[in-house]
């Protein structure tokens, strides 16, 4: 053990593989549920873990539009893969949750109960740094404001995250140029960058919250020497030159209020299907919808939340029809919600770059191309304008 | 099916006053989805305390005429006797719903929409002039107004108890028109088209079943035939099934393989997406 400054004082250490055993036993020691990356049907999963065994170990993903493959890595890495089918929100905003019952006695009386959120206690391994960002703005859309989820409030309050830089980012990531990057400096209780070579197999371990430095202080580890550190920074750098996409380099809320009847939706509107995937599996979108359930009698109801989608027709539903019936309203409403509204909603961007919404479109729709192609029909478009302008002045 | 005995038969215990009555019809079908109600073991004895079962073949023999609360229909009309009975049907009943994909798009049996029908009578009957049969088989939507439809070849269980209880509370069924896929994210499956390369119609199906065979590593087979919702011209307002073709030749499927896949319990509203949207 090094020397501890002050109790409780951030601390940096290493951690090798019987470390991070430790550290997920120690997490399942104190009542937590612990939930990692593990290897499901054909991919590497976020599931309720019970020993550092379960971790991928060996196993890499291959990542595309519409595309996503297990493979195997000679290196025996637990963490270098990047963002899966689903994210934390699986966990923290959960696709279906009771919000109140209501019984009605005999007599007729009405009794109301509020359901209590389950009270549950998770630790998360795991973190992308993409994912710190994406829960950080969660927090702020359904706690920040005035209507709180008070499930999500608890079980955010209670979960301890330990983070892990990037060390292979995939064909479809581009945080970096959403103003991310594959390393982390907060927002975390622990973050670990996965280091291989020569010295061996090992994580450096960095505490940032109290929390964090107390778990840490239980566990064996040694002491964070100068090549570890710097094995650290080098693939994580490594890994902010090896992003697979990129944002182009705009203004996305001005490009997207700019684009309401852009030619280009009908183009995206020809392939997409509506089926929903992008907003399922994206770590940021929150939307609900409730459902009344009644049983046969009458006599019992509940009322339950839901996850919903900009892509379902009911989504938009007015008296009389859904608003946004097209396939072409339905798209533009997701992209200029989550790359332009969002800012005057919640003060950032909606998206954070993890590449989720194109690697699960079944038919491989990818966000960075849809913006490319709108960023240049509005250069086309202004280039046009500003020619008959020139024109008109001309005259 | 037996048909109704001469004597309408008085249940043992007298109806309470102002229940609702309930009955259950079918047309051109295997049962299946009737059989989904008789399967709902555990809230059979409540649904029984709240209505009144008035015509239920399948259940009892006892039947007792109309009007009724509600009627269930399963089945397509194929015969021109069908096309007869459904309309006094819809006029015996107060709120008529269709269960199934035979009801709600004809079944697999309107793979005789796309052939000869007299050609099939002809190759399979001994004495096809016994057979008295309509060239097409259709929804019973296509005969008479619905109050509901509900999908799948069979229904869902759980969705059936939903749509009685809503029209027992006097409330709108909470059916979803949103496509299989986001049943198959909720539940957490890892989506076979994506990860493994598997062929599956999730995107452009009608949701109810809980995306059950994409959880069992098996591609969706379109048994709630297309998402969404009748738009104005006709086809759904939800569904792209041109965009999805390119996707299951990229999973190793041809042609061929397409229309068996599409040619299934849906096969007339799976080929009226098709030509809306070509
Ligand atoms: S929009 Fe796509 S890339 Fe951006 S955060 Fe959501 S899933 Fe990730
Ligand atoms: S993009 Fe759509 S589903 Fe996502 S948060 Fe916005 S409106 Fe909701
Ligand atoms: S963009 Fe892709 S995932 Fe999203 S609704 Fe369209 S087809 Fe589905
Ligand atoms: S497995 Fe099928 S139903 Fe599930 S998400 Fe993929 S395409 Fe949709």
């Amino acid at each position: 053990m090094t020397s501890t400054p002050a109790a409780g004082a951030p601390r940096t250490a290493v951690l090798d593989k019987d470390g991070l055993a430790a550290l997920v036993a120690a997490l399942v020691a104190d009542g937590r549920t612990v939930v990692g990356p593990t290897v499901r049907d054909g991919a590497i999963v976020l599931a309720p873990i019970d020993s550092a065994e379960q971790l991928p170990y060996g196993w890499g993903v291959e990542l595309e539009a519409g595309h996503y493959r297990l493979s195997h890595r000679e290196d025996g890495a637990a963490f270098a893969h990047s963002a899966g089918p689903q994210s934390w929100k699986n966990f923290l905003h959960p696709q279906r949750e009771k919000l109140w019952s209501a019984d009605r006695a005999k007599d007729g009386e009405l009794t109301v109960r509020a359901e209590p959120p389950e009270a549950v206690s998770y630790a998360f391994l795991g973190v992308r740094p993409c994912d710190l960002r994406a829960i950080a703005i969660q927090d702020r859309v359904l706690t920040g404001g005035h209507f709180r989820d008070t499930g999500y409030g608890e079980r955010r309050r209670g979960a301890f995250l330990v983070a892990v830089e990037c060390t292979a980012p995939g064909a479809t990531c581009f945080c970096v140029s959403m103003g991310g990057g594959p390393g982390t400096d907060s927002g975390f209780d622990l973050a670990l960058t996965e280091v291989i070579d020569g010295a061996g197999h090992r994580f450096l371990v960095r505490s940032g919250s109290e929390a964090g430095t107390a778990l840490l202080d239980q566990l064996p580890c040694t002491a964070a020497d100068r090549e570890t550190r710097q094995a650290a920074r080098t693939v994580v750098a490594d890994a902010a030159d090896a992003m697979g996409r990129a944002m182009p380099p705009v203004d996305l809320q001005r490009l997207m209020g700019g684009s309401l009847e852009a030619e280009r939706w009908d183009d995206v509107a020809a392939r997409c299907l509506t089926c929903g995937n992008c907003t399922m599996v994206c770590p940021t979108c929150f939307c609900t919808t409730t459902e009344e359930v009644t049983d046969l009698t009458g006599d019992h109801a509940e009322r339950w939340q839901r996850w919903d989608s900009c892509f379902d027709l009911d989504f938009s539903h007015l008296h009389g029809g859904p608003v946004r019936s097209s396939g072409r309203s339905r798209y533009r409403q997701w992209l200029t919600h989550k790359l332009g509204t969002w800012h005057d909603q919640f003060d950032s961007s909606g998206c954070v770059g993890c590449g989720r919404c194109i690697v699960w479109c079944p038919v491989g729709i990818d966000i960075t191309e849809e913006v490319t192609a709108l960023k240049a029909e509005a250069d086309t478009k202004g280039h046009a304008q500003h020619g008959t302008h020139e024109k008109e002045a001309e005259r | 099916m037996t048909t109704s005995p001469t004597t309408p038969t008085t249940p043992a215990d007298p109806a309470a006053p102002g229940r609702p009555t309930l009955a259950v019809f079918k047309l051109a079908s295997c049962d299946g989805c009737q059989l989904t109600l008789l399967d709902c073991e555990d809230e059979l004895l409540a649904l029984s305390g709240e209505v009144e079962i008035a015509h239920f073949l399948e259940a009892t023999s006892a039947v007792r005429p109309g009007p009724y609360d509600l009627t269930l229909v399963e089945g397509s009309v194929t015969t021109p006797a069908d096309a007869e009975r459904i309309r006094q049907i819809r006029a015996a009943s107060r709120h008529l719903v269709t269960i199934g994909a035979c009801a709600t798009a004809g079944g697999i049996q309107a793979l005789r929409n796309f052939a000869d029908v007299e050609e099939f009578t002809r190759a399979v009957y001994a004495r096809p002039d016994y057979i008295d049969t309509l060239a097409t088989s259709t929804p019973v939507s296509a005969h008479v107004d619905v109050d509901f439809e509900l999908r799948g070849c069979p229904v869902d269980r759980r969705q059936l108890l939903e749509v009685v209880t809503a029209f027992l509370a006097g409330r709108k069924p909470d059916i979803s028109d949103h496509s299989v896929c986001f049943e198959c994210k909720r539940r957490g499956t890892v989506c076979v088209t994506v990860a493994h390369g598997t062929p599956c119609l999730g995107p452009v199906t009608h949701a109810g079943c809980g995306a059950l065979c994409p959880a069992y590593g098996r591609g969706c087979y379109g048994c709630f035939g297309p998402a969404g919702r009748p738009g104005p011209s006709g086809g759904s307002l939800s569904v792209n099934l041109p965009a999805l073709i390119p996707v299951l030749h990229r999973d190793g499927m041809d042609d061929r393989d397409v229309e068996r896949l599409l040619r299934t319990f849906n096969s007339a509203a799976f080929h009226a997406e098709s030509e809306e949207d070509s």
